[in-house]
């Protein structure tokens, strides 16, 4: 299994991360060779095998609808980059 | 100078008597640190005058519990609130959380004073600390040699003698491989025995919290001081917390400890193999009995664990995006670049490595033959361990395949990194309890031995550590750097 | 050649909870910016989620109601995309194991009873809410909303035309509304709809490509998003030319759809199993309380008002349309003679009544008992209809009982025939052309006749028996 520069472009991009065209390069090439260590998973019968998502709790876990105080308005926007009027300023998004 | 590795009792006993005060203990960890952490490089932030305000108060009164006015240090991806927590990463410089974690509630609800936050790799990815977005922390043993990781930082302010305890995080072995490299004690609890609240995460259903002491007794007491259920983890176990201390017995007679013969074909060098055969013998001479059991799917945990960890890391860490808390990039030119400039400047190189094969191996079309198969994995390997632990009530390995390595010896191949990971993988996949214990020196740097329990069998894996640490004398010795200041 | 539209329809429906999905915070709209915020739905760092009890109750009752079979054993899964609005740049949401499944709601279109089917039902968390600067170079966040909890519904593609759509929708929100899930206000976002629609030659087996409208947010505005759509679709295929598979978003002040996003821009959300939350374990006893919960449904209880009341069908479509009128109707006809008149007082002048007053049914001071004494005093003649009108209207506004404000008013209709023949001789005595008029064959005269004998009563006479009184003295003479 190898990733391709392509791979490399499309999954940044999912991931919101910026690659240069040498990183592109190293990464397909260090990615393939972790991906072809994992190929060995492929190598297992595992029909039938339930996957396990979660270990130790496994009961239902609710909590009562009750409400609680919200943060006080000065730690809201305490750690924000930027913001104006009590929100969170981001540069403009496009409807989508 | 006060030595605060003689353990928590120790230096309770000597609160309790006067000999000592709050204050005595709050300011032998700060000149330490002082002294010692400039070459060591263990803490990211040191709060000092928090905890000479909070040892002036404590110092007042005769001490409660066993924790009162001692000074500990956290694993720097703990929440404290007001104080700044950055995870090791450069995208969470600055950030001052409005929420303590439940492990930093309990703590200083006891009367524990916070000397400061550690080192680790950043987000907890790495088996070095070298992968730290500020600097490296050094092996108070050796300062040209790791301190292993990810929480690095921990370890090496506990040999050091910098804090008397602090707590690290485990998602595949982050606790118990730095502790093995700085020759002290650490305790990963069973998945849910402690509370998550609070810690960042890195791979949700493998990080578990634990301490990172001197002494097995020490681990006892801390463990029990965060341990219980919360209810703003919803994996947190609604199960008694069983009296850990109490369990220390020293006894170990009739006690099946299991080998499996897997792990002895997993790159162990020669020197690692003797140690670990002595302390094999050592626990026979106790009266344990040793079996040879099987985990016929070891060789897919390292596999299953590569894809699970980042798979989970690159949706955990999505949430630094630049728009709430954290680092924004200048000068992005929209949305989209804003976002793409922040993550790229604001995670290192391993960080976003695992973020891409994370994505990958979540991304459409790959998710089948990637994430859910090494869940799958998974199952076999948790189920592996139940048949074994059928056999026998503890299960033994080195916690690493060697001791510490050079620093910067192997940040260039991540491959071989991960490797030094082999033991403790497969029980943050099984979500077992496992100790490391200090079994040993290989050319002066420290060896750890692992013990992995049933799952909320912490006690028993105590009890045996405890028992061989009374039994040798490893725990006690201490680096030169530490016993420089014995008074 | 003639075009069968097929539409589906997918729709958010925010849960009447007092917090939020997965923490405390309170599910309250219109609180200023960034107030109902907590480091849990702000998606801070180490925080974690806990599912609220009631949000997970009203989700399987929404299933239930919906006739979906619920899952014992489901689970939350992520959702990951990067959004200003979205603060875990994932949503909790639900994947391939949804709570609830192959349900269906009926609906009446015309005369035709149609069953719409539902694929599935599931439970997420809302996204906070975005705002646009005027100058349009910022965005601005306000995270109240994130963490809402909402289900989604999925219908299947059984909808044939935008009238359907909007009927099916007023379906489902009478639905949530009876269960009490939901508000269902589409102008506050409690209810939002997305719809795909394409075309296909009638007979077609195969559906024909898709697109997707967002951003209609009303009822009308669903059917006339969806007919421009159609519309548009068609012409594209008498053309010649093939429907791209696009996402569209409905402009209401242009009245046209806009193009959003073509289908290269698909979404690889990485779908995986929340490892943060536990699975949902339900039990049979769980299931079978939430089902003890489901009120009379509105179809059943349009059946029964049709059956038991001798109600047409229009009028038990209107009474049913909400939970509040429906049982206002139902303990005002219960206990009266001729439940036609409750019937036509409560769609005539009490509908009208709330209109004008922007009031809901729930807001009226008059009580159902009160109705009923009050079209019993019709009945029995102690007031004239015309009287009746007034003092409902006085009812509505006071929430007097009708006897106290005829009491304070004097307003008892007058039915003694003594007094009633000397008002009438005086009249006929004061009016010979309309006497004249009714003796040479104009038999509306008497109407005349009559109203000023009602006249002179200030509307109090007895109708009826002023007409016959009228009339009696008239062929006397």
């Amino acid at each position: 299994m190898s990733l391709s520069k392509k791979d490399v472009e499309y999954v940044a991009a999912l991931a919101r991360l910026h690659v240069s065209e040498e990183e592109k390069e190293s990464l397909s090439h260090e990615l393939s060779r972790i991906l072809e260590h994992a190929s060995e998973l492929q190598k297992l019968d595992l029909d039938g095998v339930e996957p396990t998502s979660h270990v130790g709790v496994t009961q239902t876990v609710i909590r009562k609808d009750e409400p609680r105080e919200s943060m006080p308005p000065e730690l809201v926007l305490q750690n924000a980059p930027d913001a104006e009027d009590d929100q969170f300023k981001v540069p403009a998004v496009m409807e989508g | 100078m006060v030595e605060l590795g003689i353990g928590i009792r120790q230096l309770h006993d000597a609160l309790q008597r006067r000999e000592l005060t709050a204050t005595d203990l709050a300011e032998d960890s700060i000149a330490r640190i002082r002294e010692w952490d400039k070459d060591v490089q263990a803490f990211l932030k040191v709060t000092e005058d928090d905890a000479r305000q909070r040892a002036k108060v404590l110092s007042g009164q005769a001490p409660q519990g066993l924790l009162e006015g001692i000074p500990f240090a956290l694993k720097d991806n703990m929440t404290t609130r007001g104080v700044e927590t950055t995870c090791g990463s450069k995208i969470l410089s600055g950030y001052i959380p409005p929420y303590s974690a439940a492990v930093t509630e309990k703590l200083e609800a006891q009367g524990g004073n916070l000397v400061g936050k550690l080192n680790m790799d950043e987000f907890a990815m790495g088996s070095s600390t070298e992968n730290s977005g500020y600097f490296p922390t050094r092996n108070p043993w050796d300062l040209t040699v790791v301190p292993g990781g990810s929480s690095g930082g921990s370890a090496a302010a506990v040999a050091a003698g910098m804090v008397a305890f602090a707590l690290g995080s485990d998602t595949g072995g982050s606790i118990r491989q730095p502790a093995s490299y700085c020759g002290v004690v650490g305790l990963k609890p069973t998945y849910g025995r402690v509370s998550r609240y609070g810690l960042v995460s890195y791979a949700s259903s493998l990080d578990q919290i634990g301490p990172i002491t001197n002494t097995v007794e020490d681990a006892a007491i801390v463990l029990q001081a965060i341990a219980g259920h919360d209810q703003r983890d919803s994996t947190s176990v609604r199960l008694e917390v069983p009296d850990f201390v109490s369990a220390l017995s020293g006894d170990i007679r009739g006690l099946k400890i299991g080998l499996p013969k897997e792990y002895l074909d997993l790159g162990m060098d020669e020197s690692m193999r003797a140690v670990f055969d002595t302390a094999v013998n050592q626990l026979r001479a106790l009266g344990a009995s040793i079996h040879e059991v099987t985990l016929p799917h070891t060789a897919y945990a390292l596999s299953a664990y590569y894809l699970i960890a980042p798979a989970e890391a690159s949706s955990n860490l999505a949430r630094y995006d630049g728009v709430r808390y954290g680092f924004r990039a200048k000068d992005a030119d929209n949305l989209l670049d804003m976002y793409n400039k922040t993550r790229s400047q604001g995670f290192g190189t391993e960080v976003k490595r695992r973020i891409l094969i994370g994505t990958y191996a979540l991304s459409s079309g790959y998710y089948d033959a990637y994430y859910k198969r090494a869940q799958q994995v998974r199952t076999l390997i948790r189920r592996d361990f139940e048949e074994a632990f059928e056999e026998v009530d503890l299960i033994i390995s080195p916690t690493a395949p060697t001791t510490a390595f050079k620093l910067g010896e192997k940040t260039s191949d991540p491959l071989t990194m991960y490797l030094s990971d082999i033991y403790t993988i497969p029980v943050n996949l099984a979500g077992l309890p496992a100790i490391s214990v200090p079994c040993g020196f290989i050319s002066g740097l420290p060896a750890g031995l692992q013990m992995i329990g049933k799952m909320f069998d912490e006690a028993t894996v105590l009890r045996a550590a405890h028992a061989y640490e009374k039994a040798t004398d490893w725990t006690s010795r201490r680096p030169q750097i530490a016993k420089g200041g014995r008074a | 050649m003639d075009f069968e539209t097929v539409i589906g329809l997918e729709i958010h429906v925010e849960l009447a909870t007092k917090t939020k999905i997965f923490c405390n915070c309170k599910n309250e709209f219109g609180a200023p910016p960034n107030t109902h915020v907590c480091p849990v739905c702000m998606g801070s760092p180490g925080v974690l989620p806990v599912l609220n009890e009631e949000a997970l109750r009203l989700g399987i009752r929404a299933a239930l109601a919906l006739h979906c079979e619920v899952r014992q054993s489901s689970k939350f899964d992520r959702k990951n995309y990067f959004y200003p609005d979205n603060p875990k740049a994932y949503q909790i949401s639900q994947y391939d194991e949804p709570i609830g499944e192959h349900g269906y709601v009926e609906i009446v279109v015309g005369e035709e009873n149609r069953r719409i089917g539902i694929t599935r039902v599931h439970l997420e968390e809302d996204a906070g809410k975005l705002n646009h600067s005027a100058y349009g170079d910022s965005s601005y966040v306000d995270f109240n909303r994130a963490g809402v909890p909402l289900i989604e519904i999925v219908s299947e593609p059984d909808i044939r035309s935008a009238e359907e759509a909007r009927l099916f929708l007023e379906e489902l929100k009478a639905i949530m509304q009876y269960c009490l899930i939901s508000d269902c206000k589409m102008e506050e976002g409690s209810l939002r709809c997305d719809a795909n629609i394409s075309l296909r030659p009638f007979g077609q087996e195969k559906f024909g490509t898709k697109t997707e409208i967002k951003n209609m947010n009303s009822f009308r505005n669903v059917q006339r998003g969806l007919e421009y759509e159609r519309s548009r679709q068609e012409k594209i295929l008498r053309g010649g030319d093939a429907v791209e598979q696009q996402t569209l978003r409905w402009d209401e002040t242009t009245a046209a759809t806009i193009l959003m996003r073509s289908k290269e821009d698909a979404h690889d959300y990485r779908y995986f199993p929340d490892p943060d939350l536990p699975r949902i374990l339900l039990t049979g006893a769980y299931i079978e309380d939430r089902l003890k919960e489901i009120p009379e449904l509105p179809t059943d209880k349009r059946n029964r008002f049709e059956k038991e009341y001798g109600i047409p069908g229009y009028d038990a479509g209107v009474l049913t349309a909400s939970r509040a009128l429906s049982e206002y109707f139902d303990e005002t006809a219960k206990h009266v003679k001729d439940p036609k008149v409750a019937s036509n007082i409560i769609m005539g002048d009490v509908l009208g009544y709330l209109k004008t007053a922007e009031k809901e049914i729930d807001e009226l001071p008059m009580t159902p008992a009160h109705l009923v004494e009050l079209v019993g005093l019709m009945e029995n003649g102690t007031i004239s209809s015309k009287i009746a009108k007034n003092v409902l209207k006085d009812m509505m506004e006071s929430g007097k009982a009708p006897k106290v404000i005829i009491e304070e008013q004097g307003l008892v209709q007058i039915s003694d025939e003594g007094q009633l023949k000397a008002i009438a001789e005086r009249v006929i005595a004061a009016n010979p052309k309309s006497v004249e008029d009714y003796r040479s064959g104009k038999e509306k005269a008497i109407g005349a006749l009559v109203g000023q004998v009602m006249k002179e009563t200030k509307g109090k006479a007895n109708p009826q028996m002023v007409n016959q009184i009228i009339i009696d003295l008239i062929n006397q003479a």
